[in-house]
């Protein structure tokens, strides 16, 4: 078992060797840089850029398994908006539980994820297409439920998924390292995590295999969903807030973090520890540009560059490796 | 000697990182003549067609055409020594028309203004001169295979090339096309072209070829006259060995009925097929492309939601909805097309073994990778699959190692029925012969098998008894002892 878990990791090391050297080779410069010499490696820093990318962690994760799929979910940026609105109305303007509102709102973010399976699979419209009218549609409902305005919720129970913490540690890493857990087994240990695979690499061939086709696709569009309504709790959460805005570009951030992380966007192929590195290497680079002090309009233009370096490097270490 | 060839290539050596592709080939094409380059995959016919056609580069050898030698280091300066090839994959635009194809990169007219109607004139005298039946302003979408292959060989003739290349034109391809095909190819070789043919199917070599050049590990080893050489001389010289036994099968007593489908039917290609499959016996499907053997296949597998007709396993009768039913019920459907319906390309050949078979090792959120191991290496051993290891990419591997990798999947169901359709379609001669022993091997030990198969001599050759289709109806069954080419064919073109 020992030997297993050591050749488990040594192997990670090797899939993903490009851009772990890239994440640390980041990270070294910022232990070593004048101006964030002092804050980068502190406690306080390092907490806050996991719970920051923790909305991330979730949308990517969903997002891997789309993009194997050989589909893309463009919704979950306006998932995030509308669940974290629901969450907040649900205590502020009826008074329930904060428990029974984060439900609520993961379950909408589920049943957004279903819509777009059940549109998926019976018509045969594209994934990007059929995503890209459901991200303006629960964009839409965002904005009418709140009339635009952000819905604030102040209580401590509102607060724990996103802002609070268990003991030392704050509650959004614990529910990354969670979650994150649930995925890999889901991916690597099931025969659904295979099959995805499976229809993602050829569809055709999956149905002479007797995979039902439909409902992997229906499956993984409702876990992304969850994801997405999972992230729009904890970033709610963090803003003291259900804001209509929020979420915006996140579904481009997770899709960078998808193929940082080596995952091949024609499907049937790809790794979600990739993607873990993928959504730190995002997360670093947007902390260390904030604490260098640069422009936050740079920023843009800063991290575009740095995702198509990253993509193309690990392309020439794949092909130099016959891949 | 001092003959004047069409082409010569001489001393022709070609390395790639690890291997020697080409060593020292050598290949003479006279004008007018057919020549078939024979050889199992991998043996170099399709590196040695790329040297010509100037997309490698030879490190050795000189190529001479019509006694000049010339210089090929690119497409370009290939295509103007007048050498031009129709590949095996298609390589036409679906959405633009026959003429557009034909035309692709040297448009008539000007830069900002193409002369379309002049295009697709000249287009059309093209098509009509070889008596092609081809519309040049249809969309190449619209065409069916066969018609865009000869549209790719009408684009291959209007560079007015002297030497044409075909590589496996006839691979997709119906019988009656082949016909259109080769008189297109006589009528050229009438005004001098030199064509060097590709191609696995021995039945075509004697119709069409003049002379033919056998390969074998990056070697020529030895051109001959088709029609003074016996084909076993010609297999011999392919894989370097006599294979005494082409064909293995020890004909044996069939058991009780095992299968029994009565008036199948799938509301289209299908109309009404009966058929019944003994315990360890082989049955073949013999008919022309569209009969609808395939169809009736993946009706019987639960892949046609509107089939109807009665289906009997052991004198039950079952309902199979789906492949799931299917497999329960001991059949197993190895498909047609390896790339379209089978493989798992990007996934390595552990992946692509075991999918049928993921209950054995994955369990309760536990992978066990021993047994999973285990499993694919059982498969490979008794299939003689030749792979680096079980972690190469399928993609990487030759066609013939992906068809066994292919059997091995679904034999690991454990099938009392195995259905193969077209198991050696683009599959090289000696891994042929190693699926016929195979084959025979299974149903000794009681396994029943129906194959389905354009290639009349296998179906002859293996099959216990064969049904024949035509239209969507079982037009005959021909018993072992009784069966012949010409019986079959009556039944499959009435």
């Amino acid at each position: 078992m020992a030997v297993r878990l050591k050749n488990g990791v040594v192997k990670y090391f090797k899939d993903n060797i490009g851009i772990i050297i890239a994440l640390l080779a980041m990270c070294v410069f910022l232990i070593i840089f004048p101006t964030t010499r002092s804050t980068f490696l502190t406690q306080k820093n390092v907490f806050n850029i996991l719970r920051q990318n923790a909305s991330n962690l979730f949308l990517a994760t969903g997002m891997t398994m789309v993009i194997i799929l050989g589909g893309i979910d463009l919704s979950v940026g306006s998932v995030i908006a509308l669940s974290g609105c629901v969450a907040a109305g649900c205590v502020v303007h009826l008074g329930m539980p904060e428990a029974v509102a984060f439900l609520i709102a993961v379950g909408i973010g589920a049943l957004v994820g279903m819509a777009n399976g059940l549109v998926i699979c019976k018509t045969n419209i594209p994934p990007f297409i059929v995503t890209l009218a459901s991200m303006n549609i629960t964009k839409g409902i965002a904005l009418v439920y709140t009339q635009g305005a952000p819905i604030r919720c102040m209580t401590d129970g509102f607060k724990f998924p996103g802002a609070g913490y268990v003991g030392p540690i704050p509650t959004p890493v614990i529910l990354m390292l969670i979650i994150f857990v649930i995925a890999i087994l889901l991916v690597n240990r099931t025969h659904f995590g295979r099959h995805i695979y499976a229809v993602g690499g050829n569809a055709q061939a999956a149905r002479f295999s007797g995979i039902n086709v439909s409902k992997v696709k229906f499956l993984v569009h409702t876990f992304i969903g969850v994801m997405a309504g999972i992230a729009g709790v904890v970033v709610a959460s963090r803003l003291y807030s259900g804001q209509p805005t929020a979420g915006d570009g996140a579904e481009m951030d997770a899709i960078a973090a998808v193929v940082v992380g080596g995952t091949s966007m024609s499907g049937g192929s790809g790794r979600l520890g990739g993607t873990l590195i993928g959504v730190l290497i995002i997360g670093v680079l947007n902390n260390g540009l904030n604490l260098m002090g640069v422009d936050s309009n740079w920023q843009y233009i800063v991290k575009g560059f740095v995702i198509l370096l990253a993509v193309y490097v690990d392309f020439i270490r794949n092909r130099k490796a016959g891949r | 000697m001092g003959e004047q060839y069409l082409l010569e290539m001489k001393g022709i050596s070609k390395s790639f990182p690890g291997v020697k592709a080409l060593d020292n080939v050598n290949l003479q094409l006279r004008a007018g003549e057919v020549h078939a380059l024979l050889g199992e995959n991998g043996a170099g016919k399709s590196t040695l067609i790329k040297v010509l056609g100037g997309i490698y580069h030879a490190e050795e050898g000189e190529i001479y055409i019509e006694g000049q030698k010339v210089d090929i280091d690119g497409v370009v300066s290939s295509r103007s020594a007048g050498v031009s090839i129709v590949h095996q994959e298609l390589v036409l635009v679906p959405y633009m028309t026959v003429a557009e194809n034909i035309f692709l990169g040297r448009e008539m007219g000007s830069r900002m203004n193409i002369k379309r109607r002049q295009m697709s004139e000249e287009a059309q005298k093209l098509l009509d001169t070889y008596e092609m039946n081809i519309d040049a302003d249809m969309l190449v979408e619209k065409l069916t295979i066969a018609q865009q292959q000869m549209v790719e060989i009408v684009k291959a003739i209007s560079f007015n090339s002297k030497i044409l290349v075909m590589d496996e034109p006839t691979s997709s391809i119906s019988d009656k096309e082949v016909g259109f095909l080769f008189e297109t190819m006589r009528t050229l070789t009438k005004k001098g072209v030199g064509i060097i043919y590709i191609s696995h199917k021995m039945s075509e070599l004697e119709e069409i070829c003049d002379r033919v050049t056998v390969m074998r590990d990056g070697q020529s080893v030895g051109t001959r006259v088709v029609k003074d050489t016996k084909k076993d001389d010609l297999i011999a010289l392919m894989v370097g060995r006599e294979l005494t036994n082409y064909y293995t099968r020890d004909f044996q007593k069939p058991g009780e009925v095992l299968l029994k489908c009565e008036h199948i039917s799938d509301g289209k290609m299908v109309k009404d097929a009966s058929f019944e499959l003994h315990k360890g016996e082989i049955i073949g499907f013999a008919g022309l492309v569209g009969a609808g053997r395939s169809e009736t296949m993946k009706a019987v597998f639960g892949l046609t939601p509107d089939m109807k007709g009665t289906v009997y396993v052991e004198g039950q009768q079952v309902h199979i909805k789906s492949p799931i039913d299917a497999l329960k019920y001991g059949i197993a459907l190895v498909p047609e097309s390896r790339k379209e319906e089978g493989l798992y390309l990007v996934q390595d050949v552990r992946y692509n073994s075991t999918i049928e078979v993921l209950g054995q090792f994955i369990k309760m959120l536990r992978v066990d990778a021993k047994k999973e191991e285990d499993i694919t290496q059982k498969y490979i051993d008794m299939m003689a699959t030749k792979t680096p290891s079980q972690q190469q990419i399928i993609g990487n591997l030759s066609g013939g190692n992906q068809q066994k990798v292919m059997i091995g999947r679904w034999l690991a169901t454990d099938p009392k029925i195995l259905v193969l359709d077209e198991p050696t379609r683009g599959v090289d001669v000696g891994a042929k012969a190693e699926i016929y022993a195979i084959m025979n091997e299974l149903v000794k030990q009681g396994m029943s098998i129906i194959m389905i198969s354009s290639e009349l001599p296998e179906i002859i050759n293996m099959s216990d008894r064969v049904y024949v289709m035509y239209d969507g109806h079982v037009t005959g069954c021909l018993d072992h002892e009784d069966v012949t080419q010409e019986k079959i064919m009556q039944l499959a073109a009435k």
